[in-house]
């Protein structure tokens, strides 16, 4: 039909989404934001045990204008919450948030007043790890997880239609307080 | 003055750790490619058990909910009837979720289970990229039917009543038995 028949053998093509997501997911760059226990096996992940430089991420970076994957891990104040939203400001898109362990995925089992039910609440969210804390490998999962949701995302006009639509689903979803009935 | 070997012995002396490290085995597992099993007691995904016959170990009495110190269950329990049997006994649980991103995987929940109904399993890659699908459902959360297990609601087929199955009293599964169940 096009230019795939008269291509000479050898030649792949594919298409420049593919390949984005190909090279952003293949270069993850961490920022820190341990806050809690969870900083613990995130640290040890990228130790020579667990090791996260087998995918290209070992280096954490301290600042966040390098940085394009934030890995919450531990439980957000009220106080830290302005900070966090700040740092994920200062990250230069295309940027993740990964949610790790279930402090930061919904304030875990301090439902109180000092902690951010939930780190979606101030940024938002590509990944929930749930654990307490959770393993290494868990955190290797998830990564892995959002290396496949980064292969698969869109570019440019179809970026823009994708996050419209996502808008609107969750404008017209229905409220959780308006559920009614058996919770099942 | 620094002696002649703080000048040139000492530093050598430093790399003489990485040198020696380099004969050593690696330590660095390959997790995705090579999982590690985990220790047999680790703390993991829940299950809910089933009697040999396939009913339901669950008698819905919401102890576990209770003793959660996240709140991550839910459990409402009900009524078996003669026609619709789930478990041995009167009751069952007929809505079982446990929220993964409140569960902090600690075993209160199955310590304080009265009939050894809920168990943990070794399964940790719980990863997701939304809150609602890390609520996970009673059939998420059910033990496979294993050979001979069959799906209930049927009824009771391993003893005359409840406290057969509590005392342990249970009788094989005979021809006799499994032709009357193709008779039901």
């Amino acid at each position: 039909m096009g230019l795939e028949e008269k291509l000479p053998s050898g030649v792949l093509l594919t298409t420049v989404e593919g390949v984005a997501g190909y090279f952003r997911k293949a270069s993850f760059w961490p920022a820190t934001f341990g806050l809690a226990c969870c900083a613990i096996e995130m640290m040890t992940s990228g130790g020579p045990r667990y090791d996260l430089g087998r995918f290209g991420m070992e280096v954490f970076r301290a600042s966040p204008r390098q940085a394009d994957l934030m890995i919450v891990a531990g439980r957000v104040s009220q106080k830290m919450a302005p900070v966090l939203r700040q740092i994920y400001d200062q990250m230069p898109d295309p940027k993740w948030v990964l949610a790790m362990g279930v402090c930061a995925s919904s304030g875990g089992m301090f439902n109180n007043y000092a902690i951010v039910q939930g780190v979606d609440h101030v940024v938002p969210v590509d990944m929930y790890l749930p654990g307490c804390p959770p393993r290494p490998e868990m955190l290797i999962d998830a990564i892995l997880k959002l290396h496949d949701q980064v292969q698969h995302s869109k570019l440019g006009a179809n970026r823009r239609d994708e996050i419209s639509d996502a808008e609107t689903g969750a404008l017209n979803a229905l409220p959780t307080s308006d559920m009614k009935g058996l919770l099942r | 003055m620094p002696t002649l070997k703080e000048q040139f012995w000492d530093p050598v002396a430093g790399f003489g750790v990485t040198f020696r490290t380099m004969f050593k085995k690696v330590v660095t597992e390959q997790y995705p490619f090579d999982k590690k099993p985990t220790a047999p007691r680790f703390h993991g995904r829940h299950q809910l058990n089933r009697w040999p016959d396939g009913l339901e170990k669950c008698i819905g009495c919401e102890l576990c909910a209770w003793a959660c110190p996240a709140d991550a269950i839910y459990v409402e329990g009900a009524s078996n009837t003669e026609d619709e049997r789930y478990s041995p006994g009167e009751r069952y649980g007929r809505v079982y979720q446990i929220n993964y991103l409140r569960c902090i995987l600690c075993g209160l929940c199955i310590e304080a289970c009265p009939t050894r109904a809920l168990t943990m399993t070794n399964e940790y890659e719980l990863a997701d990229n939304n809150r609602a699908d890390l609520i996970y459902e009673k059939q998420d959360l059910l033990a496979p039917l294993l050979p001979g297990m069959e799906q209930p609601p049927h009824p009771m087929l391993l003893g005359d009543d409840d406290g057969d199955y509590y005392r342990g009293n249970l009788r094989p599964r005979t021809a006799e038995t499994h032709e009357s169940e193709e008779h039901r």
